[in-house]
């Protein structure tokens, strides 16, 4: 693969990643990851003293399909939509095979009544691998630049 | 003059009594959260934090004491320490560069003598009584609490007998902390002291203890309260009884065809002999401690306005939890916090109630009547709102004539 069709393809996974969130078609979101695929948000204030709690990990289809039921069934929350906006992509290689990604995001929540408001901007740090033609996400880190989240988060960033 | 089972919705719109609370609650004899000792392990360490609008740090000193002090320089008033957390071997105001040292004593005014002999401090300025102002603080088990006021009761005479046990129970060798959420709440500061010390709304609103048959009300549990209700715990025992009871409500988060595709979310340790599975205990007014299964946390409550309110988690395990243990309060963190599987709700429903009771007269009240309209300990039920009835009761008690229609 040269350079740019690699980094093309990233940027293709970026894209669904995004659609199947803003779209709200999160039933898709697990399979972008491997089955052991590892998800996380943390905040850079944990990121940087090195410490290991996060709002949200998942790691397995299994965890990332139960945020979806939370999201569907279970929880009680504000209807609401995110609009992700993402730039800075820079693809490398791995050390352990595929590729180290890492990208920045800014995502805009939308209420029910229209109140919109920048939810979170942040990093993504990524390794990606190809499984059967296809480039998936072994692990999503999502870092927020800000240590707070307002009133709750229930859709992954 | 109505008691706490019935609070008027003027509690909670009244922008008005924001600064009666700073002057009589926050600034008055109470007792606050201020940090962990664990987070000041050597000279110098220090966190900052706030009691109610006062900013303060907590400092460990040269001699290993620990203090808290005003972060609010003597000069002009600025932010002494800045960062929330760090390390300095002196506490120096960036401004004009008053220094301070660790126990708060003013040890240096650059150009106090002026230039050249002109300029400078009046010769009667007294470096000596222009200190960072201490604030008095109390240590328990390693819980660093602090009081504005010098009418406070002692610490534990505060909290009372229960609430002591407690404390000793969960923070009864080295903790160590996990990490921090931060979470901003678009209701007034009362609505979310209120939501920790009530059990009714727990397993209701938090469809998924109900979901996954967690944590029922017809589980054994009970609710405490000391210090004539001001300081309150709910807790409930792993214990099932009848399961059929529960399903027998008609409760909209029952829902048989949902199941989780990863179970193991929900695999414990039970690590008290006492059975307790979940406990949230809250301190009067903002202080908020949890054990929900192997999730430890500390909750600090800001308020910030009378319609919006700061939440600081801290939360922790053991210095000597094994690998296995630590991994499970990893992955049962997402039960908790902002993003937490049983308590984000908490971060949204005081705000349903802050836009709910908005526009209501003068008279109208919330009704806090479930289990009657005492305010004592149960062992027997959860059905009860005891505890929120204790909160009332310590805002009441403080607040005096201020609430006077
Ligand atoms: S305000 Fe601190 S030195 Fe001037
Ligand atoms: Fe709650």
């Amino acid at each position: 693969m040269t350079e740019s069709a690699l980094f093309l393809r990233v940027q293709q996974l970026q894209t669904h990643y995004v659609q199947t969130i803003d779209d709200d078609r999160l039933e898709d979101w697990p399979a972008l990851f491997t089955a052991e695929g590892r998800y996380a948000i943390t905040t850079r204030e944990n990121h940087v003293a090195g410490l290991p709690l996060a709002l949200l990990s998942c790691t397995g289809h299994g965890m990332l399909q139960d945020r979806v039921t939370g999201y569907r069934r279970i929880n009680v929350y504000e209807p609401q939509v995110y609009r992700h906006q993402t730039s800075a992509l820079v693809v490398t290689d791995a050390a352990c095979g595929g590729w180290r990604c890492q990208s920045h995001f800014l995502v805009v929540r939308t209420l029910q009544h229209g109140a919109m408001s920048v939810f979170a901007t942040g990093r993504y740090l990524d390794h990606v691998v190809e499984q059967e033609g296809t480039l998936k996400f072994a692990e999503r880190l999502v870092i927020t630049d800000s240590r707070q989240t307002d009133t709750l988060l229930v859709i992954p960033l | 003059m109505r008691g706490p089972a019935h609070i008027p919705y003027r509690f909670l719109q009244d922008p008005s009594l924001f600064a009666v609370e700073q002057q009589r609650i926050f600034k008055g004899p109470t007792w606050h959260y201020l940090c962990l000792e664990a987070e000041l392990p050597e000279a110098g360490s220090f966190v900052t934090t706030r009691i109610g609008e006062t900013p303060v740090v907590v400092v460990r000193g040269e001699d290993g004491e620990l203090r808290a002090l005003v972060n609010r320089c003597r000069h002009k008033g600025a932010l002494v320490c800045v960062e929330p957390r760090g390390r300095a071997p002196t506490l120096r105001c960036l401004y004009h560069g008053w220094s301070y040292q660790l126990d708060g004593r003013l040890r240096l005014v650059p150009f106090e003598k002026g230039v050249d002999g002109r300029g400078g401090m009046p010769p009667c300025f007294d470096k000596s009584e222009h200190g960072l102002h201490p604030v008095r603080s109390a240590r328990l088990h390693g819980v660093v609490f602090g009081t504005l006021s010098e009418a406070t009761e002692p610490l534990e005479d505060y909290l009372g007998p229960d609430m002591c046990r407690h404390f000793r129970r969960v923070f009864c060798k080295p903790v160590e902390v996990l990490g921090y959420f931060h979470q901003v709440l678009h209701n007034n500061w009362k609505l979310y002291a209120e939501n920790a010390r009530d059990s009714y709304h727990a397993t209701i609103l938090h469809a998924f203890y109900a979901t996954f048959r967690l944590n029922r009300l017809t589980m054994g549990g009970g609710l405490v309260v000391n210090h004539d209700g001001w300081n309150t715990m709910n807790y409930s025992i792993g214990a099932s009884l009848q399961e059929g009871q529960y399903d027998a409500r008609e409760l909209r988060s029952v829902l048989p065809d949902i199941g989780l595709a990863s179970p193991e979310l929900l695999d414990h340790r039970l690590e008290f002999a006492d059975g307790i599975t979940v406990a949230i205990q809250s301190i009067f007014p903002g202080c908020v401690h949890q054990q929900i299964y192997n999730t430890l946390a500390l909750r600090q409550l800001v308020p910030l306005s009378h319609d919006r309110s700061e939440l600081h988690w801290t939360v922790f395990g053991y210095a000597d939890d094994d690998a296995e243990l630590r991994a499970l309060r990893l992955r049962q963190a997402n039960l908790i916090g902002p993003a937490g599987y049983v308590s984000m709700e908490d971060g949204v429903i005081g705000e349903y109630v802050q836009r709910g009771s908005a526009g209501a007269a003068p008279g109208e009240t919330a009704l806090l009547l479930m289990g009657g309209e005492g305010i004592a300990s149960v062992t027997d039920s959860r059905a009860n709102e005891a505890t929120v009835r204790g909160f009332w009761q310590g805002y009441r008690t403080l607040m005096g004539d201020a609430l006077d229609d």
